[in-house]
């Protein structure tokens, strides 16, 4: 059953700023902040806290119309400072104070041993690690009314300057294995752990027991859930398969190990701009100003919660995302350069080999800026998106697809495959600048929403 | 570069939203844009960083891979122009001769174009597009030397406008505009660009005895109908002043032609540029020759005139076929944009060139025409290997 693949398409974007395999100790953050922006997909979101309370780690503080068992929940124990809102009353962040010491609600342990589907499902979706449970097609909050075909977990992450997972996980295995043997619940499929072959199996995923292990080697997006899925079991119109990310797999198993939800995890701090890089335990929502302000190596930065394909911009004072295990920092790249189109340069990363561009001679990492290196144009070249993505999908017929908002040819295309992460690449590597990831999304609304 | 920088910085108002010449925007931009690399930064979702490649890179090292052409047809119009003469000349004079009969072709293909272009992107609001620098150069090189100069500036006007801007501009025109403006005059004003005459630029002196100016197509051609052998015909056409047909010297490139299109040695210098910086796709190139080959042998198979048993190693260097294949087929807008698809046009650019050279008597060469044709049918190839993918999706679904 389970399977070894090897792909060849894509690029491993090597940056300058990778964090050392070491615990770096930072002054814990005060303020935390869960941010409904970070959920894809929902609609309706209806706060369920004011100003003022406090609340514990674990406490309900939002939830969605639209899907109205998942709890969305507070990471951390303390009073509510802020509910922000922005235009038309967009529900932006909720900003929690917190306690020196962490309350944990009591949500009770979990004996998977005895437990029925329906009551795991209603406890998991109350216990605030739902969220974690991402359905595909469309990379949307799965629902709880629905039972998957399968369930995949990538166990390493091949983005720029990602995290170790096997590091991120040390000591947590009982946990791990927790998650899994819960998620083996939520489906009559197979739950699939997809790890890293060209490492040798660390001890944490190696000795995982229930589900099926396939490997999957070489470059980036070789570790994105998406196309390992795609080469093990393809997506058609009408399956429903559901992903969870392994800090996510951990955080169930914390919930039915001690029955409470601790979404304390350890994230990588990466990018060229931190001078202090490695490893640190946080919580979910996190501040990053104590980790970010007096560790910088110049002034003029990007503070991005996640890795630099698909991460967010945040403020110095921003928070540490739902989904993000990293925070990177590059620098601003708000400069003209004279003729920087013409000169040749090794030092300027380009999947390219166009003339002058030859970083392709230098091997060793890039300091990259946020510089779009030139301005939005037409699809123009082709045969670039195919080399970056390597699933059996017609990149550009179908971004071209999306953008006539056609629905027959989107869908047919391959459209229920993918998600913003897996044309990552493609949107670094396009000559013409579009906003791929993007225009995904909005497909993905349009068969969703219509 | 400051100083630069605060020029275009002290006129920037006049361009902005309420300044005098808002309208102009674009080409303010445009301007700035090819002097400084753009201060753009990354939105603050989605890809925080992105490729250092920019189309205009892209662009120019198209251009770049054009050089060798060009200066390889200024010195070889100036070679024949001295050959024909009689005259001697050093190879100084030569290059001197050729710049310029060419270098006045290449600015009014440039300028004209820029112009038409510009006026476009101001009247549409559209940003200016590197497109043009590549279909300037393109439009000159497959220019006969003797070619009238208001006849490249209408040619140059009805490509970019019908064959591009009419579209939506670059990156969204059906044919390559190059090959629009030469077949737009091919068509509106033949003489200038067919026949014995117009291939070698005398200027005001007369060629010498025993001279002829025909292109080895055309050579190869009257082989056919009056039944003598092509290649020995070839072999012997000039041979008497040294400027014969052999494959050598057309393999060179010291035949009259286009500017650019002559040497097939140069063609082949642009190819690796273009292949080795992955900016043009190696499967055309190489099914395009592939298929002038095998159609090449096809007609030997036929060889009901002494041109259709011509060797056809002799095809790939003749006429236009490789500057075409290599330099016009490969614009990735007009061409088959599906890896499969590529293989598939290439093949039939190269196979429909050598048909139309050998059984069409009014077009010598191929070339253009088959670029042209292939360029409407590429949509046709790119949506059957589409339609393979959502099949083999369906199939998936179904199983």
């Amino acid at each position: 059953m389970s399977k070894t693949v090897k792909l060849r398409k894509g690029f491993d974007i090597n940056l300058v700023g990778k964090a050392a395999k070491e615990m770096v100790e930072f002054a814990p953050a005060q303020t935390f902040a869960v941010k409904p922006t970070d959920f894809v997909g929902l609609q309706r979101p209806k706060v369920l806290v004011n100003e003022g309370d406090t609340v514990k780690a674990g406490t309900p503080i939002f939830f969605d119309k639209a899907m109205e068992q998942v709890k969305f929940v507070a990471p951390v124990s303390g009073e509510i400072i802020e509910v922000k809102r922005g235009e038309k009353r967009k529900l932006l962040e909720i900003r929690i104070l917190a306690d020196k010491e962490i309350a944990y609600e009591d949500l009770g342990r979990i004996d998977l041993s005895k437990i029925d589907r329906e009551t795991l499902v209603d406890r998991l979706a109350h216990g605030g690690v739902w969220p974690h449970i991402i359905q595909r097609p469309f990379g949307v909050i799965a629902n709880p009314a629905d039972e998957p075909k399968a369930i995949y977990v990538s166990a390493f992450d091949t983005n720029p300057l990602s995290p170790d997972m096997a590091f991120v996980l040390q000591g947590q295995e009982a946990y791990f294995q927790a998650g899994l043997d819960a998620l083996t619940k939520l489906t009559s499929g197979k739950v699939h752990l997809n790890i890293n072959g060209d490492e040798q199996g660390s001890s944490l995923f190696s000795q995982v027991k229930n589900v099926v292990i396939n490997r999957f080697s070489g470059p980036h997006p070789a570790g994105n859930v998406g196309v390992q899925i795609h080469h093990l079991d393809p997506i058609n119109k009408g399956d429903l398969v559901w992903t969870v990310n392994p800090v996510g797999v951990t955080q169930i198993g914390k919930l039915v190990l001690e029955g409470k939800y601790d979404a304390s995890k350890i994230i990588a701090l990466t990018g060229s701009e931190l001078s202090k890089r490695g490893y640190v335990k946080t919580i979910s929502g996190s501040a990053v100003t104590n980790y970010v302000k007096g560790n910088l190596q110049s002034g003029h930065i990007r503070v991005i919660s996640g890795n630099v394909l698909t991460g967010e911009k945040i403020s110095m004072e921003g928070y540490l995302g739902y989904y993000h295990n990293q925070i990177t920092v590059i620098p601003e790249g708000d400069y003209e350069e004279f003729l920087g189109w013409l000169k040749p340069t090794t030092s300027k990363l380009s999947f390219h080999k166009a003339i002058g561009m030859l970083s392709f001679l230098n091997k060793g990492e890039f300091k990259v800026d946020t510089n779009t290196h030139g301005e939005e144009r037409p699809f123009v070249v082709s045969g670039v998106f195919e080399k970056v993505l390597p699933m059996d999908i017609l990149p550009t017929y179908l971004f071209k697809a999306i953008h006539a908002e056609d629905f027959d040819e989107m869908e047919q295309l391959g459209l229920y495959e993918i998600i913003e992460e897996d044309v990552a690449l493609c949107e670094f590597v396009d000559p013409s600048k579009n906003d791929l990831q993007e225009l995904v999304r909005s497909g993905i609304e349009l068969l969703m929403y219509s | 570069m400051k100083a630069l920088q605060n020029l275009f910085d002290s006129i920037k108002p006049n361009f902005e939203k309420g300044g005098k010449w808002e309208k102009f925007h674009t080409l303010y931009e445009g301007h700035r844009t090819i002097a400084f690399a753009p201060d753009l930064t990354t939105k603050a979702t989605g890809a925080q960083i992105k490729d250092a490649t920019d189309l205009k890179r892209v662009m120019i090292t198209v251009v770049i891979a054009m050089v060798p052409a060009l200066l390889f047809g200024i010195l070889n119009i100036g070679h024949q122009h001295f050959m024909a003469t009689g005259e001697a000349a050093t190879w100084i004079d030569k290059a001197v001769f050729g710049a310029i009969s060419v270098l006045p072709i290449l600015i009014v293909s440039y300028a004209v174009g820029l112009l038409t272009e510009f006026t476009f992107c101001v009247i549409r609001n559209h940003p200016i597009s590197e497109g043009y620098l590549v279909t300037g150069m393109l439009i000159a090189l497959v220019m006969p030397p003797y070619i009238p100069l208001w006849q490249v500036a209408l040619a140059t006007i009805f490509a970019v406008v019908i064959g591009k801007e009419v579209f939506g501009g670059t990156g969204m025109n059906i044919l390559n505009v190059a090959m629009t403006a030469r077949a737009f005059l091919y068509f509106a004003y033949p003489a200038q660009i067919s026949g014995d005459q117009v291939w070698t630029y005398l200027a005001d002196k007369t060629a010498v005895d025993g001279y002829s100016g025909a292109t080895a197509l055309a050579v190869a051609y009257n082989a056919g109908v009056e039944g003598v052998d092509a290649g020995e015909a070839l072999a012997q056409h000039n041979a008497s002043i040294g400027a014969d047909f052999s494959f050598m010297n057309m393999f060179m490139g010291w035949i009259p032609g286009s500017i650019g299109e002559t040497s097939t040695l140069m063609a082949l210098i642009g190819a690796v540029i273009l292949i080795g910086t992955g900016v043009a796709s190696w499967k055309i190139i190489v099914s395009g020759f592939g298929g002038a080959y095998v159609m090449g042998l096809v007609m030997n198979l036929f060889a009901a005139n002494e041109f259709m048993a011509m060797a056809p190693h002799l095809h790939l260097v003749m006429g236009g076929l490789a500057f075409g294949v290599v330099f016009m087929a490969t614009d990735p807008v007009s061409a088959s944009q599906t890896e499969t698809g590529k293989w598939i046009y290439g093949f039939l650019i190269g196979a429909l060139t050598i048909i139309i050279r050998v059984t069409n008597p009014a077009y010598p060469e191929g070339i253009m025409l088959a670029v042209l044709l292939m360029n409407v049918f590429a949509p046709l190839i790119d949506y059957y290997v589409v339609k393979a993918n959502k099949t083999r999706r369906l199939q998936r679904a179904t199983v």
